[in-house]
Order: C-alpha cells, then sequence, then structure tokens
C-alpha cells in the first residue's frame, strides 16, 4: 500500500516537472512580441504555400491595358510596368524569400555546425585551421563575400542561396564552437567520456542536443538576415531571374517609376520589412526564452 | 601592451593567408576557361593563347596564385579587363567617395544610436524605452535599399528638397556635396545607429546599476551629472570600439546605397565591375575591403586596451 502511494507521488511530481523545451514554450508565449513575428511568419508561409489557390492572377502574365494602374478594387495594390497585379507578385514573391532564407540557413548550417562541434571537441591543429579559416571568411563584409560569390557562380536562385549560406557559415563554426568550448567541460559529458563512449558519440548524442538552443536563437536571426541578403542579390539582378516574382527584383523595376507608379515599390519592402521585423522579432523572443538566466 | 600587438600582428598573417587563398579562389569557380570569356566572340585560338599566356593561365594553379599574391604585396591587384586601367588606381580613385558617405554614416549613427541608448536607460521601462527599442528594431528589420528608394520617393520626387542622386565633391561645392550624400549616408548610417543603440542600452543598464554611480548619487550631484560625467564615459568605452567593428555592415550597405543613389564611390564600383564581367575588379575590390576590415578590427582591439585601464597592464 505505501508502495503504491510513494509510486503515485512520484508519478505526479514527474508529470509536475517540467521539460526544458516546454519551460521555454511557455516562456515564449508569453512574449508578446515574438508571438506576434511567429504570427506573421506562419501567414507568410500560408501565402507561399497556397499562393494559387488565394490569387486569382498569374504573377508573370502581362496585360498591355492594365499597365501601372493604382491600386483599385480589382488591383488592391496597383500594377506594375507590364500590367501584372503587385498583390499577386508579392504573394508569389514570398516563396524565393523564405524558400531563400531556411536554404541558405540550413546550408550555413549543415556546413558550419559539424566543422564547430569538431574545432571546438578535437581542438589541437584542427581548431586552429579551422579558426584561422573562419577568421578570413569573416574578414570579408556579408554581403559583399555574398555578391562576389553570386557573381562567380552565376545570376540564379539557387546560386544566390548557395552564395548567401556559404558567406553564413562562418557564423555558425565560431558559435558551434563557442558552445562546444563551454559545455565540454561539464560533469555528464566528462560521465559520458568516463563510460566509455567514442568521440563522435559524445559530440553527437551529449553535445550537439546542449547547443542546440543557441543554434536555434541563431538560425531565427539568420533566416531574417538571409531574407533581407537574397533581397539585394535579386535587387542587383544575381538573385530570382524574371519573369519570376522576387520582392527583390520587384523594387528594382519599382525605381524606375517611382514618380508615376509608387506603390510598386512601397507593397514589395513592406513586405520585406514584415518578414525580417517578424524573424528578429521571434529571434529576440527565443533568446529570452531560452536564456537559463532568465528562469 | 606590446607584446599584445605583436601576438596580434602575428595571428594576422594567417589570416590574411586565407583571405588570398577564399579571394583567389574566386576565380576557379568561373565557370567556363576566362580566356576563352576574355577572347570575345571571335575565339581566336591563337589570341586565346596569348591572352593564357599573358595572364599566366597556361601555369598550374599554385604556380598562378604565387604570382597572384608577389603582385599584390608589390601594390599591384592587376588590372581591368574592360577598361584596362590598373585596379589600384581605380580603387584609390573610389574610395575618398565612400570615406566621405561612411564618415557621414558613422557620425548619424552615432547621434541617434547613442542618444537613444542612452534615453532608453536612464528612462528604462517608460515610453522613450519602447519607442527607442521599436526604432533600433525598425532600423535592424528595414532593408536599406528600400529605405533608399523611400527617402528618394519622399525628399525627391515629393518635396523637391534633396537631389535623387549623382555626387558632388566636398572639395568642389560643399553645400551641394552634403545635399548629395545626406540621404544615403542616413540609410548607410540606420542600421548601424540600431546596433550602437542596443550596445549603448545594455552597457548603461549595466553601469547604472554599479556602486560608483550610487556613490555619487549619495554624494549628491544632480542627474545630469551622473549621467554625463559618471556613467557615459565608461558605459561608451565598449560600445565605440564596437561600433568601429560594424565598418563591415557599412560597407555592405554601401553597394545598394551607392547603386540606388548612383553614387560612384566603391560600393558601385564592385556591382559595375560584377555586371561587366569584371572579375580581377571584384577580385581586388573584395582584398581590399577584406584587408580594411581586419586592420580596422586591430585597431579597434588596441583602442580597447589603450582606453580600458584595467586592461592595460594585463
Amino acid at each position: 500500500m505505501a508502495d503504491t502511494t510513494l509510486n503515485g507521488a512520484l508519478l505526479a511530481k514527474a508529470e509536475t516537472v517540467e521539460t526544458p523545451a516546454r519551460r521555454a514554450l511557455r516562456r515564449l508565449v508569453r512574449r508578446r512580441g515574438a508571438v506576434l513575428g511567429l504570427a506573421i511568419i506562419v501567414l507568410f508561409i500560408a501565402m507561399a504555400v497556397f499562393a494559387p489557390l488565394i490569387m486569382p492572377f498569374d504573377p508573370t502574365a502581362q496585360s498591355w491595358t492594365a499597365v501601372r494602374k493604382a491600386p483599385s478594387l480589382m488591383h488592391w495594390f496597383g500594377t506594375d510596368d507590364l500590367g501584372r497585379d503587385v498583390l499577386t507578385r508579392v504573394v508569389y514573391g514570398a516563396r524565393a524569400s523564405l524558400a531563400a532564407g531556411v536554404v541558405s540557413v540550413g546550408i550555413a548550417m549543415a556546413v558550419g555546425v559539424p566543422l564547430g562541434l569538431s574545432a571546438g571537441y578535437l581542438g589541437g591543429w584542427l581548431d586552429i585551421l579551422i579558426g584561422r579559416m573562419t577568421d578570413a571568411m569573416l574578414a570579408c563584409p556579408y554581403l559583399i563575400l555574398a555578391i562576389a560569390l553570386a557573381a562567380f557562380l552565376g545570376p540564379s536562385l539557387g546560386n544566390a542561396m548557395i552564395a548567401i549560406g556559404v558567406a553564413t557559415t562562418p557564423i555558425y563554426i565560431r558559435l558551434t564552437r563557442g558552445q562546444v568550448l563551454t559545455v565540454k567541460v561539464e560533469e555528464y559529458v566528462e560521465a559520458a567520456r568516463a563510460v566509455g563512449n567514442p568521440r563522435w558519440r559524445i559530440a553527437i548524442v551529449h553535445i550537439l542536443p546542449n547547443i542546440l538552443p543557441a543554434l536555434l536563437v541563431q538560425a531565427t536571426l539568420s533566416i531574417a538576415a538571409a531574407i533581407i541578403a537574397e533581397a539585394s542579390l535579386s535587387f542587383l539582378g544575381l538573385g530570382q531571374q524574371p519573369p519570376e516574382p522576387s520582392w527583390g527584383s520587384m523594387l528594382n523595376s519599382a525605381q524606375r517609376f517611382l514618380i508615376n507608379a509608387p506603390w510598386m515599390a512601397i507593397w514589395p519592402g513592406l513586405a520585406i520589412f514584415l518578414s525580417v521585423l517578424s524573424f528578429n522579432l521571434l529571434g529576440d523572443g527565443l533568446r529570452d526564452a531560452l536564456d537559463p538566466r532568465q528562469r | 601592451m606590446l607584446n599584445f600587438i605583436a601576438r596580434r600582428l602575428l595571428q594576422l598573417i594567417p589570416t590574411l593567408f586565407f583571405v588570398s587563398v577564399l579571394i583567389f579562389s574566386l576565380q576557379q569557380l568561373l565557370p567556363g576557361d576566362p580566356a576563352t570569356i576574355m577572347a570575345g566572340e571571335e575565339r581566336d585560338p591563337e589570341v586565346i593563347a596569348q591572352i593564357r599566356h599573358q595572364y599566366r593561365l597556361d601555369q598550374p594553379i599554385p604556380v598562378q596564385y604565387v604570382y597572384w599574391v608577389k603582385g599584390v604585396l608589390s601594390g599591384d591587384l592587376g588590372e581591368s579587363m574592360r577598361i584596362h586601367v590598373p585596379v589600384r588606381d581605380l580603387v584609390l580613385e573610389k574610395l575618398p567617395v565612400t570615406a566621405q558617405l561612411a564618415a557621414m554614416a558613422i557620425v548619424i549613427a552615432l547621434t541617434i544610436g547613442i542618444g537613444a541608448g542612452v534615453i532608453s536607460a536612464v528612462k528604462k521601462n517608460s515610453v522613450w524605452d519602447y519607442a527607442a527599442n521599436g526604432l533600433a528594431l525598425w532600423g535592424i528589420s528595414t532593408p536599406n535599399f528600400w529605405l533608399g528608394i523611400m527617402l528618394i520617393f519622399l525628399f525627391s520626387v515629393k518635396l523637391e528638397w534633396l537631389p535623387a542622386s549623382g555626387y558632388v565633391p566636398l572639395t568642389e561645392d560643399w553645400k551641394a556635396s552634403l545635399a548629395s550624400t545626406i540621404m544615403p549616408a542616413f540609410v548607410l548610417g540606420n542600421a548601424i545607429a540600431a546596433v550602437l543603440m542596443r550596445h549603448t542600452r545594455s552597457a548603461m543598464l549595466q553601469v547604472l546599476d554599479s556602486d560608483y554611480v550610487r556613490t555619487a548619487r549619495a554624494k549628491g550631484l544632480s542627474e545630469r551629472a551622473v549621467i554625463f560625467k559618471h556613467a557615459m564615459r565608461n558605459a561608451l568605452t565598449p560600445v565605440i570600439t564596437l561600433g568601429a567593428l560594424e565598418l563591415g555592415t557599412l560597407l555592405s550597405g554601401a553597394v545598394l546605397t551607392e547603386q540606388i543613389f548612383t553614387i560612384p564611390g566603391f560600393g558601385k564600383l564592385i556591382v559595375d565591375s560584377v555586371f561587366n564581367r569584371d572579375y580581377a575588379v571584384v577580385q581586388g575590390v573584395v582584398l581590399v575591403t577584406a584587408t580594411m576590415y581586419i586592420t580596422l578590427n586591430l585597431i579597434a582591439d588596441v583602442a580597447y586596451i589603450l582606453v580600458n585601464p584595467r586592461l592595460r597592464g594585463s
């Protein structure tokens, strides 16, 4: 009987103990800015995924009878210099921007995290070599490196993603290395080593999960930076190629018609601003929610 | 102190080596044979062979790298394949324009960033604090090319106060020069102001909570004296050195800003050379940019130690 009561009490306690993930989520939803950011991101993702279902126009269809029409009931955001519906192009443009944000950060993490993990955990000459390479990449300003890479690779959305991903990689190498140096001296890592775990297993199973929160925060903020970088490359003609819509290339053509059709510049710019702002808000919120000092 | 500088200088050698490898490798990413591209549409095999020999493209890649580095070390950054002008001359011609823009941008960024950061910290959790934080978030999230276009729309198209594009050198007409650069400088300074504001706010909050500030208040000093004489002096030291590291943001920003405002500076040079497929210029400009960034990093590190008495002896 006593055993049953004890077990019951333990079970009840286990249920009330909060997992770190649940605690972070609870703290995240308390931050209004982060929730607002997340809501806007979800809206943009929905726009990108369901664009063909929600928009009545083709984003690339030109109409010579509807050139540079001001916003109206028919065209809420007006039309561009080739008679295309600006709202439709803004909605479809979310695809290029979000894809560029996620894919380039994915590339940067896929390359940067293993390199940072190896440098931080193994140390020695490998750490020195990776460290100096990272310093060299960080010495080239982010956008200039991305422009140079995109220029040498050739203009396309795919190459822009690779260029942004490569330019972002050193940030992940440095962040992962720094986090590993902090975590690898923890007692649980010592314990994992003491019981004879191989080095790769300690790095992947014991260290990596514990540095994920910092990587997650950085990823959210990097997506914001990557969206601006993709828009910048497309603005320069090095990203998404016409006639496919992209917020950056829309701004490029809008620049020529600022006097007669300012709406062509307002909406794509606002879309970039809102998407970047929402990732920054979410990133800031995540950083606070995952910060152990704020418990 | 001297030991520290010597150690930092030594660390620069491998970094610069990898920077040079990185920039040299860019050329290897080029699809196709550069000599064939340079030979034009006729693609005469003799011309191609001559170009290959002239630019040492017929040599193994490591040998090409050594020749390139030798040239760079003697100040030869190569020659523009399009206009046949040394890259060094192009850089020296364009750099003062961007330097003027950058100097103005830094003044704007320091004024807005530090001002908003101090107000935000002193009036913590007030409307001013929220407004300053909102301003910082706005600055970080606004793409500078969009901000530039919107400023042109407002101040050039609607109000007709400022020229939409072009550049007048300071030496020619300082008023016209300021008018032509104030908008691009604001665009460039905006993002840095946001970063500086965040640094200033957190540094000021930390300092305002310290014992010596409490002592200054207990002595009966006015709040103005506490903030300006005691708190700000200590809080701004790391902020200014951190601000120096924003040079990368400034140079990246200059690329698009100069493009929008048609300013013939360093940023426009890189974009124009990208579109003209003038890869020697791209390589040269990226190398100069990286070297400037590394040098400024070093200066910021040394300055930080110099202005921080506690670190000077260590």
